[in-house]
């Protein structure tokens, strides 16, 4: 099932230069897009595609563009969102790093669909070399007419540019991205309106995730139909997954939706197994903000089916016993490994990175923080354990932006699998405080 | 959240000015935005200024921002304090952020950050008496597959043991490894 779609020639030497990538085959969905289609034939391969967002929510891409407001003469915009914070994801690095001009090609072709003249690319601060290599890239693309005015002599106009953030995970949040790059502090907007009517500036924007955006490509290419042949039921396409953690060969893989969690995990051609020979513990498919799943729901459901790389499957058994696709950020969990600290470093990093301005959140989520330490560290007690589900409660759904629930559920969740691990840390001070989890192993 | 505060006992002795390259650069960088919405440059002119004036951004070199880009200092004041990756006090020569977060934990980051404070002799948050080094931690830098790591400026190191940190450290030393 190894299918190679985005990653077909990140192999190719010089394929971040723009003649090789063109020899490649790079940019005929440009031709094609704009010498041969409307915008609305795009949208509408696009929807036929099946493509979802691949930033995190699975929002079905071409259903988004169909929303965008077009009044008239106000401009629209396309933001791609190369924010990439959300621990345990680092493929869309991978792909600007090795293919900047698949992402170039990407965003020509869908600012053309959702008629954007203007379009930006946000990318981490971090990845301060990564804006150097598209910015490369770009003036590449100006230079050989895929950029700038009358494009191809298709009349169409089209100006890119990338702008940096400064560290701040939660402008991977669209509205706080657009505040981010109106130049203020990255607060999340409430919603609505939504920035499909008002966005940067006041004007109608579409926030698409890179892997999204680079999808478009072998879509237009082939067509939606014959996407959507790709993958299994509603999760159409392949999908870059960041594989990390304590596994023997942790890397970006793209795999066809569909894939079994077991061929993805053990296979030759992808993880090959838990580093070192040890065994599965945990698994986190989908990033921190999706739930961890113990190993026996890791590669089979509760009811003992085969659990599938998709967004169903991942999902199936819900909060109970089931996960989410999430942004693909996958992370393997060996047996001498402590769910406890994993999940005082998330709420560690959530704490720090809620912008402050719902109070639930930006309380919340440092209580969590400081009650977690205390466990983690051997100075707590078992009233700590509920009283981290009754600060859950308080957070989930009483804030602006998803953040305060995506730093509430993965602490509900690893205590409703791991509780024993959580009451081990209470009656076993001394242990804990050394960070002998050799005990811990043996107790469970 | 972390930068809300500034330590105003911190200044540049002197005004700081962009050279005539610096500035063209910078320049170039406000015309990519529409007329009016030069504002959105903000954040990559600090990143700038940062590396060009010694590393961090002073009250000095905030204001200096907002006269570059006609706005009111209270407005870089705002930017500068809420993303973290801008130092508001000077730092070492070279900063290490150590990733700490989950994915690179389960690897080995807290081994990886006791090993850099016995060997550089110093806590996180503090710097080398040399001024050489200061150790700091961040939160996941997208290299979770390549952990344990570190970020050295642009730089990022991966895949990284205690005797790759101990080369890292001396080639820094030697001026091998550019800022
Ligand atoms: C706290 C938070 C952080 C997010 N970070 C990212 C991110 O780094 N990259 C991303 O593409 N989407 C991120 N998202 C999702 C975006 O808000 C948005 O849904 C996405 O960019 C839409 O693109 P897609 O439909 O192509 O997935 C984040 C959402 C939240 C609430
Ligand atoms: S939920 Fe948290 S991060 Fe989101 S807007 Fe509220 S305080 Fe900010
Ligand atoms: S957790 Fe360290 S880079 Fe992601």
């Amino acid at each position: 099932m190894a299918r190679r779609i985005l990653l077909e020639h990140d192999n190719v030497p010089g394929i971040e230069t723009f003649d090789v990538y063109r020899k490649n085959g790079g940019y005929r969905s440009v031709e094609k897009a704009l010498k041969k289609m409307t915008p609305q034939e795009i949208v509408d391969e696009v929807q036929k595609s099946g493509l979802r967002g691949r930033g995190g929510a699975g929002f079905p891409t071409g259903m988004k563009w169909s929303f965008l407001a077009k009044p008239d003469g106000v401009p629209r915009y396309l933001l791609c969102n190369a924010d990439e914070s959300e621990p345990g994801t680092f493929k869309d690095r991978y792909l600007m790093e090795k293919i900047p001009h698949l992402l170039i090609e990407g965003m020509i072709v869908s600012s053309f669909a959702l008629g954007a003249n203007l379009s930006f690319i946000y990318i981490r601060g971090e990845y301060m070399w990564i804006l150097e290599i598209l910015e490369k890239a770009i003036a590449e693309a100006y230079a050989n007419g895929f950029l700038g005015k009358n494009i191809l002599g298709s009349g169409y106009d089209l100006d890119l540019r990338v702008a940096p953030g400064g560290g701040a995970y939660i402008c991977g949040e669209e509205t706080a991205l657009i505040e981010s790059l109106e130049g203020k502090r990255g607060n999340p907007r409430m919603k609505p309106p939504f920035p499909a009517v008002k966005g940067l500036w006041g004007c109608p924007t579409v926030v698409n995730n890179v892997e999204s955006i680079a999808a478009v490509v072998p879509i237009i290419n082939d067509g939606g139909d014959e996407y959507a042949k790709i993958g299994i039921g509603k999760s159409t396409g392949t999908k870059l997954i960041s594989a990390g953690g304590n596994l023997a060969r942790p890397g970006v893989y793209e795999i066809e939706l569909g894939l079994s969690v077991e061929e993805f995990i053990y296979g030759d051609d992808y993880c090959r197994g838990i580093a070192n020979g040890k065994k599965l513990k945990a698994c986190i498919p989908g990033g921190s903000s999706v739930p961890i799943l113990p190993a026996h729901l890791v590669t089979k459901t509760a009811e003992g089916l085969d659990r599938l790389m998709s967004y169903e499957s991942l999902a199936e058994g819900g909060f109970v016993s089931g996960s989410m696709l999430g942004s693909g950020g996958f992370i393997v969990f060996d047996e001498d490994q402590c769910v406890v600290r994993n999940t005082w470093t998330f709420a560690r990093f959530y704490a720090h990175e809620s912008c402050g301005q719902c109070s639930p959140c930006r309380e919340g989520t440092g209580w969590m923080e400081k009650v977690l330490n205390r466990l983690e560290h051997g100075q707590g007690n078992m009233r700590d354990i509920d009283l981290l589900a009754e600060i859950n409660k308080k957070i989930e759904g009483n804030t602006i932006c998803p953040l305060g629930d995506a730093a509430a559920w993965p602490v509900a969740a690893a205590i409703r699998h791991f509780r024993e691990e959580f009451e081990w840390h209470v009656t076993n001070k001394e242990e804990a405080q050394t960070r002998n989890y050799g005990l811990l192993k043996a107790s469970m | 959240m972390s930068n809300t505060h500034v330590d105003l006992s911190k200044r540049h002795s002197e005004k700081p000015v962009f050279s005539s390259e610096k500035m063209a650069e910078v320049q170039g960088i406000i015309s990519q935005y529409p007329e009016g919405k030069h504002k959105s440059a903000i954040i990559r002119i600090l990143h700038i200024a940062e590396e060009t004036f010694g590393g961090w951004l002073s009250i000095e070199t905030m204001d200096y921002v907002a006269e570059v880009l006609n706005i009111e200092p209270i407005e870089v004041y705002e930017v500068a304090t809420f993303y973290t990756m801008f130092n508001l006090e000077p730092t070492g020569k070279f900063v290490f952020e150590v990733c700490r977060t989950g994915p690179c934990m389960l690897v080995g980051s807290d081994q990886l950050i006791e090993h850099i404070e016995s060997t550089l002799d110093i806590k996180v948050g503090e710097t080398t008496k040399d001024g050489m080094f200061t150790l700091k931690t961040a939160e996941c830098l997208g290299a979770c597959g390549y952990g344990p790591m570190l970020q050295c400026g642009k730089k990022y190191h991966e895949h990284l043991t205690n005797e790759k940190v101990n080369e890292l450290i001396a080639a820094y030393r030697s001026g091998e490894l550019p800022k």
